[in-house]
């Protein structure tokens, strides 16, 4: 049987992602990107409303209560969708990051003997490859675009890198697949895999970065003000 | 056919038409300001999404957020095919030498003000936008009949936030009626200065670009507001509101237009911000604008070798 636990871990990862997407509406490169992002940050969202409905009914709360009612100990997300990301570099290396997992992982969930998490895995799995495949174009774009792109794009690479190895703790199998890809997309960009050692993360059992406490606080606290509104 | 003749028989001017150069000009700068506006207009709702009270609130602004981006990219490709680009435009909006709507110079203080842009900001871009699709010039007669669909969805989703909030607790509701008292006015300064003090009206009628007064079109979103008000148990903050039979519209006080040309100079609580958050916006992504177009300049060069 699934975890609630587990359940609240892909739906965290989905909800702080999509919460740092939303900061691109209104300050992206161009105006097609602002569009791509929100549709991005919507998905996102989207996957985190039917995750948290889905643990809700195992911890008869509602997605609203697991949304903003938990504090960032009880949080179960992975620490690369929490960090603060104002540079497209970084957003597009940690989309690259994020989403090639999150293909994978949903790909597999599809055939999950669980019929709920199966059939948000075979939605969400349709959008993540279009995530990936964004990602993957803007990755290539800015790796062989200009000397100061490709500087900045592998700083970046280098920068979100540390954060990928929490995303296969308790499912090690994924771990070829996905590097594969990233790699694949990597050597097209003219790019070079980072050599950096993996981060000692804690996402999934309530340790968290400092920021989580932040992105969180701002996030929850105009429902946290008015306790027990209808909105 | 002949310009005159095809406005006598109320057609369509398409791109490669001959068209006076007054009225390609005046075309531009109302396309552009309209477009300027649906970009920075995204600052102002843009700024609840981290912070709005539900997941389902949060979902449907990102999305009102997200169509007015596309609301800028149809409105700025009708610009375009009249002979300049977006490029251009946008350098005109970030120098100040194109303006935007001035209500997007007015803060968002509370969760009450997505709902009071959306039932009063957008129920009035909607009374002003409803006619051109009927304008004289094509491209832009039918970006504005797929902006006005959209517009009146968003109109309705601000009518519900405000519903929720005027029946929910009572802190919710003077929230609301907050947010309704600081958006009325400036939502009636949106249909321009009074017809007897706006210089360019009458030639944008005789062009068929305009097809109703600025007095007109504020008559009618008072006339449509006024009831929505009564359900949303809100009060307009205008004493002078009351039915005129003899009339068949709604009287209604005289609007503070000096508060508006204040604004227009650029003195609103919020015109530096919104003109340096656009302009940051735009030099943090010139890098990666650089490498696009580099980039696709070396494959295209690649497919040619």
């Amino acid at each position: 049987m699934t975890s609630a636990d587990y359940v609240l871990g892909l739906a965290d990862d989905a909800l702080v992602s999509a919460q740092r997407m939303g900061w691109w509406i209104s300050r992206a490169p161009q105006l097609e990107e602002d569009l791509a992002l929100a549709n991005i940050g919507l998905d996102q969202l989207g996957q985190a409303r039917s995750l948290l409905s889905y643990a809700g009914t195992m911890l008869d709360r509602t997605e609203d209560d697991l949304a903003y009612l938990r504090d960032d100990r009880e949080f179960r997300n992975v620490w690369l969708v929490e960090r603060p990301q104002t540079d497209f570099g970084v957003t597009m290396a940690r989309l690259l990051l994020f989403s090639a997992w999150q293909r994978e992982l949903y790909a597999a969930l599809v055939t999950s003997s669980d019929a709920t998490l199966a059939g948000i895995a075979g939605k969400a799995v349709k959008e993540v490859a279009y995530h990936l495949d964004h990602a993957s174009q803007w990755v290539i774009r800015l790796g062989d675009g200009t000397d100061e792109s490709h500087s900045r794009m592998q700083a970046a690479l280098d920068a979100e890198w540390p954060y990928l190895d929490e995303l296969f703790e308790g499912a090690p199998e994924l771990r070829p697949a996905v590097l594969a890809r990233i790699e694949q997309v990597v050597a097209e960009a003219t790019l070079a895999v980072p050599e950096v050692a993996p981060v000692v993360g804690g996402g999934r059992h309530g340790l968290h970065t400092e920021h989580l406490g932040y992105l969180l606080a701002e996030m929850q606290h105009l429902h946290r003000s008015h306790p027990g509104a209808t909105w | 056919m002949p310009f005159e003749e095809l406005l006598a028989e109320d057609g369509r001017v398409e791109p490669r038409d001959e068209m006076p150069d007054a009225y390609r000009r005046t075309l531009v700068r109302q396309i552009a300001q309209h477009a300027h506006s649906e970009i920075i207009g995204m600052q102002p709702e843009g700024n609840w999404i981290s912070r709005a009270p539900s997941l389902r609130r949060k979902a449907i602004l990102m999305a009102k957020v997200q169509d007015e981006a596309g609301h800028g990219l149809y409105l700025y490709a009708a610009a375009e095919t009249l002979g300049v680009d977006r490029e251009d435009l946008l350098d005109q909006l970030h120098t100040g030498r194109q303006k935007y709507s001035s209500i997007f110079n007015y803060p968002t203080l509370t969760w009450a003000d997505v709902g009071a842009i959306g039932w009063l900001v957008d129920g009035a871009a909607i009374v002003n936008q409803v006619p051109l699709c009927r304008c004289s010039y094509g491209p832009y007669a039918r970006a504005m009949v797929r902006v006005c669909k959209e517009e009146s969805f968003h109109q309705r989703q601000g009518f519900e936030i405000l519903h929720t909030l005027s029946h929910g607790t009572p802190a919710q509701k003077a929230m609301a009626q907050d947010a309704v008292d600081r958006y009325w006015w400036p939502s009636l300064m949106m249909f321009g200065p009074p017809d007897d003090d706006s210089p360019n009206s009458a030639q944008s009628m005789a062009w068929g670009i305009k097809r109703f007064s600025n007095d007109d079109l504020r008559q009618r979103f008072v006339d449509m507001t006024v009831p929505q008000a009564e359900i949303l148990g809100l009060t307009l903050p205008d004493p002078e509101i009351r039915w005129n039979e003899e009339r068949g519209h709604y009287d209604f006080g005289t609007v503070d237009f000096t508060e508006l040309f204040e604004v227009i100079k650029g003195n609103g609580p919020c015109n530096a911000e919104r003109m340096a958050h656009r302009v940051k916006a735009h030099e943090d992504g010139a890098w990666v604008r650089e490498a696009a177009s580099a980039y696709a300049s070396k494959r295209s060069s690649e497919a040619v070798a």
